[in-house]
């Protein structure tokens, strides 16, 4: 069955880079990529339309081109990428929640793949090593991109009760890295003098970029119900990713990260908000169980390798090249 | 003259600290030290998922501590032949002491004095892991919060897990309580041990408490500072960070024979009746060995 997949969130780096890998899979016949804002350049192969999926448009959209796969790649994590945190939060939340009625206006929605954050698991000293997807929070979230996450797969669940038939599968992604992605965690990482935590060091994971893309790829071209935690093999520790950075750090009290961290970080996306701070104090593990069991998918490179490759960036731009 | 012992004692360990020191540093490992300043400095060194760092672990959090365990405390170890060469194994030992010095020792004896030198992974309260500095070096010796998932995932991967069921009921008891075995939580350790068929380890650690005997607990203190307990004792706080220092008392750890729990029938670990006569005959078993090892210790210094 060759397939109509609509992807939101185009025009940002990977939802584009998502529209284009799946133009060229054969099991795809077409895709229409949505966003609020035109993408830099045209994604090859994608019919791009310009809908706030805050509004009903969207609807209208699917129905006409008879859409059977729905990629949800539009949740903001940052109020910089948005421009406000209110303008964010109704983004993420009410553009679900659009987005979502208007799968469930259309008959012929068959699957829809959501892109979600680990996150949603929030962060603390009662965590366990290693979270598993039926494992409630110990800590949940309570601000910012990680609480909008929680409302969004909220919203999903709801729609899988009522959609019994449309194949629902959610993507908790470790943090994405690589030579080109740009996110918080890069901004974070390309400060001039990363500010820590003072005593405290977390485990961090991550996922490669063209790792986290294909894992999107497979869960729509071999749909898989259910919510799958994404991640590279291993852990970096904070000091240790540091330390392969090469850069300087400035380990401060935990209530003074987010102020100096600000000062420090006037450009780029790094994020110190309560959650992000949580974050960089107490880390997260996943388990990666489900994702190969469940959805088949092996991730090429681990945490490590992944971060290395975005060490490496500049070098390896050069070899692109 | 002859001198007080416990200053000959501290001289022996002072110098064993410097040796160690040295150790570190000398020739014949001088290379090794090299690699591994420059490992640490490039973070090219491996950890666990748990953030256990076995590197910094063997050269330098356990350095650190072995000369209290060597000349300090003088701790004896027996028993060891009841914990596996590789398997998985659930050590369940006492805890006292005021501070969780004891949980230090069990893993030098079982690294340093087991064939296998194994690394015993501690589970430890969440407190342990909110606390700065002490969460972040807990992780990096290769311990980790006591939670279920957690006593089952370190099982599964074949690996000795340490636990002290009476928490901070057993190191925050007064003195005059010493030796005598807490309340066992709920049992939880003993369901992580049914679900993965590992045996458990009874074992039984005599010496901790007398290091900061426990006289009396400012309760509004540690209320007012999150603690579990404030401990007053003979020498803290009056002495101040001189009070700090733990009595060298004679230790003596012996890990007993092995409880089987792969006999059980699935499903065991959701009997609790299963698991609460388990529970008792573990509480049972280390407070024989407690009492068979002070019988045995000449006295509580000596």
């Amino acid at each position: 069955m060759s397939r109509t997949v609509l992807v939101t969130g185009v025009s940002r780096y990977l939802g584009g880079r998502m529209a284009a890998l799946l133009a060229d899979d054969p099991a795809v016949s077409s895709v229409i990529g949505v966003d609020v804002v035109a993408p830099e350049s045209p994604i090859p192969g994608t019919e791009f339309v310009r809908a706030d999926i805050r509004n009903p448009v969207i609807a209208k959209v699917m129905g006409e081109a008879h859409v059977d796969t729905v990629v949800h790649m539009g949740v903001i994590a940052t109020p910089k990428q948005a421009g406000g945190r209110s303008t964010m939060k109704e983004i993420n939340v009410i553009g679900t929640m659009q987005l979502l009625a208007a799968c469930q206006r259309t008959a012929t929605v068959q699957s829809l793949v959501v892109k979600s954050t680990a996150a949603v698991y929030g962060s603390g000293p009662k965590d366990p090593a290693k979270f598993t997807e039926d494992m409630e929070p110990r800590h949940a979230p309570s601000s910012g991109w990680a609480k909008d996450s929680v409302e969004v797969e909220t919203y999903v669940r709801g729609f899988a009760r009522r959609r019994p038939d449309v194949s629902v599968s959610t993507l908790r992604f470790a943090n994405f890295i690589g030579p080109r992605v740009q996110t918080a965690i890069t901004g974070y990482f390309s400060l001039p003098v990363i500010p820590t935590v003072l005593g405290f060091d977390p485990r961090l994971q991550f996922i490669h970029e063209d790792d986290g893309l294909e894992a999107l790829r497979r869960a729509v071209v071999n749909p898989r119900r259910g919510t799958f935690n994404i991640a590279g093999d291993g852990v970096l520790m904070l000091s240790q990713a540091i330390r392969r950075t090469g850069r300087a750090t400035v380990a401060v009290p935990s209530p003074l990260v987010a102020t100096l961290g600000r000062s420090l970080a006037t450009r780029g996306l790094a994020d110190f908000s309560p959650e992000a701070v949580r974050y960089l104090t107490y880390g997260r593990g996943l388990d990666t169980r489900a994702m190969r069991r469940v959805l088949g998918f092996e991730p090429l490179w681990s945490s490590e390798e992944a971060f290395m490759q975005f060490v490496r960036r500049d070098e390896l731009e050069v070899d692109v090249a | 003259m002859p001198a007080d012992p416990a200053e000959v004692r501290a001289d022996e360990v002072a110098r064993q600290i410097a040796d160690e020191g040295r150790d570190l540093v000398r020739s014949g490992d001088a290379e090794g030290w090299t690699d591994f300043v420059r490992r640490r400095l490039s973070g090219e060194y491996p950890v666990d998922d748990y953030g256990f760092d076995p590197e910094l672990t063997d050269r330098v959090l356990l350095a650190l501590a072995r000369p209290l365990y060597r000349s300090w405390f003088r701790v004896e170890t027996t028993g060891l032949e009841n914990v596996p060469g590789e398997s998985a194994a659930l050590v369940v030992a006492n805890h006292s002491g005021t501070i969780a010095i004891d949980s230090i020792m069990a893993q030098l004896a079982l690294h340093d004095e087991h064939p296998a030198h194994r690394h015993l992974r501690m589970l430890g309260a969440n407190l342990v892991f909110q606390t700065p500095f002490l969460g972040e070096i807990a992780r990096k010796a290769g311990h980790t919060l006591a939670c279920h998932p957690d006593a089952e995932r370190l099982l599964a991967a074949g690996e000795v897990v340490g636990v002290w069921p009476e928490g901070f009921k057993g190191i925050g008891k007064p003195f005059s309580q010493r030796y005598k075995l807490q309340r066992f939580g709920r049992g939880g350790f003993v369901a992580a041990a049914l679900k993965t068929g590992a045996p458990i380890i009874p074992t039984a650690i005599v010496g901790a408490e007398e290091i900061y005997p426990m006289i009396a607990n400012a309760k509004t203190l540690a209320r007012i500072l999150g603690l579990p307990y404030f401990p007053i004792t003979p020498t803290f706080p009056w002495f101040g960070p001189l009070g700090m220092v733990p009595l060298p008392s004679k230790w003596l750890i012996h890990f007993g024979e092995p409880i089987s729990t792969a006999h059980f029938p699935e499903g065991a670990a959701d009997d609790p009746m299963i698991v609460f006569n388990l529970t008792d005959q573990v509480r049972e078993q280390i407070q024989q060995s407690l009492y068979r090892l002070l019988v045995r210790r000449p006295s509580a210094f000596g």
